[in-house]
């Protein structure tokens, strides 16, 4: 008895065609979206790739720079506002710039409705939008960059923000005891002269780590004084009396962070910058596309927005992972 | 398709305001479990384990969302659907093994400052004064 099934693979048969010579889709969808799909796999390895590089020398590290610590201003000094937190606003902007990603991604599917019909001008009124999103947050992530590399001097090869190791007591310029304490896990930045000097102390970081309002009179880079140390790329390390376990009464210099984080931070948040930047070339030209009447020409249903959409969810979610093991944990 | 056009418009802004709210939480869990909303938790560990898994469940959810929903994999055939996201439990392994091997590394740096505090007298050693 013939089923269904074997009447038309007869059919098929009889045209001159297979199962195996192409025109079925097995997975119910296009070559270029099921492509676009195992492209984003591939890509979602390479970001989890880097994403366990930073968890390994995380976890081979004694210490991490505390997020908190590392991420508390925002543009136009609203972090002054913050005064219950002695003017930090720890993760405020990375959150501002999280919105702005999702808000895009939420657009972006409001594009992919519009597509399903035929709404011309409703697709590309929603890409736009999120054209505009996408650039407010690479515009958000340059300023970030930027603030840390001028403000903070951190760079791929020096971290100035590191966590305490022991509960001490900072020396003074002249080498003694100065009353400012601190405690194990507390985070700090240490300060370079060449900000310290501009600023006077009043910039971003002002109460971590006890640099603040630290002005020593002697920074020439290379020094080495009773109370602090300026080290060759002009960081002032400060001294300080271990108050506390076995190595009490012993004076240390505080240390600058673990070095592989800058490094971490720039390649990996750049690497989704870059695909956010990618994201926006192709979200433009897709656009320009849309609005020439090209896929209604075409024919083929807003196929392409459905691609560049599943990319640009695809930005969004690696953002979520970034965000978790940057900014949150 | 799976939803008429109206419901996939309501379902797209629910799902604004759900990743929003999930957000939101994750950050004000992330800031308590610093200490920033009540001084001593942050020195807890128990505190810092507890936060943590609850932002990284919550962050898995927010991925399962943006894929199934607005990546539409939801409706999707299934076997395309395991196609994509089986290989990822290889993730599983791959943050296990590296997680592991950091913590080793940690580990052997530790022994090393420690060996190196220790005072060696050895009688080969006494030309060298």
């Amino acid at each position: 008895m013939a089923t269904e099934e074997t009447l038309v693979h007869d059919e098929v048969e009889e045209k001159g065609g297979g199962l195996w010579s192409g025109g079925k889709s097995p997975f119910g969808t296009s070559y270029g979206k099921l492509m676009m799909w195992y492209f984003l796999l591939s890509d979602a390895f390479t970001f989890a790739g880097f994403l366990i590089a930073y968890g390994t020398l995380r976890f081979s590290s004694p210490t991490w720079p505390v997020p908190d610590v590392v991420f508390a201003t925002a543009p136009f000094g609203i972090h002054e506002h913050f005064t219950w937190w002695d003017g930090h606003a720890p993760l405020l902007f990375v959150t501002f710039m999280s919105f702005l990603l999702i808000i895009s991604s939420v657009t972006m599917v409001r594009a992919v409705q519009e597509g399903h019909r035929e709404n011309l001008r409703g697709v590309a009124f929603w890409m736009l939008l999120t054209i505009i999103g996408g650039a407010g947050f690479l515009g958000c992530q340059a300023w970030e960059w930027s603030n840390l590399i001028n403000k903070e001097f951190m760079t791929v090869n020096a971290n100035p923000f590191g966590t305490h190791i022991h509960n001490g007591e900072f020396l003074g310029e002249d080498g003694k005891p100065s009353g400012e304490t601190f405690e194990i896990g507390d985070g700090y930045l240490i300060h370079n002269v060449d900000a310290a000097h501009a600023d006077h102390g009043d910039d971003a970081h002002g109460g971590y780590g006890g640099s603040a309002g630290f002005h020593p009179k002697v920074i020439t880079k290379g020094s080495d004084m009773p109370g602090y140390l300026v080290n060759d790329d002009g960081f002032i390390q400060r001294k300080y009396v271990v108050k506390d376990g076995d190595d009490a009464g012993k004076v240390y210099t505080q240390a600058m962070g673990p070095k592989a984080f800058g490094a971490l931070f720039f390649f990996i948040t750049g690497f989704h910058g870059f695909h956010v930047f990618s994201g926006l070339v192709f979200l433009t030209i897709i656009m320009i596309n849309v609005m020439s009447g090209l896929y209604v020409a075409r024919k083929n249903g807003y196929e392409m927005v459905e691609k560049i959409g599943l990319y640009w969810h695809f930005v969004d979610l690696v953002w979520v992972f970034v965000f978790l093991v940057f900014y949150l944990l | 398709m799976g939803l008429s056009y109206e419901d996939g418009i309501k379902a797209v802004y629910r799902g604004l305001v759900l990743l929003a709210v999930v957000t939101l939480i994750e950050v004000a869990i992330s800031l308590f479990g610093k200490g920033h909303f009540g001084g001593g938790v942050e020195k807890m560990t128990i505190v810092a384990v507890i936060c943590g898994l609850l932002i990284v469940i919550l962050s898995v959810y927010k991925a399962y969302f943006i894929i199934y929903e607005f990546m539409h994999l939801k409706y999707e055939i299934k076997g395309m659907a395991m196609s994509i996201l089986l290989p990822v439990l290889l993730l599983v392994w791959g943050i296990i093994a590296f997680f592991q091997e950091g913590d080793s590394w940690k580990d052997r740096r530790e022994l090393i400052n420690q060996k190196n505090e220790i005072a060696v007298e050895s009688p080969f050693l006494e030309d060298q004064k």
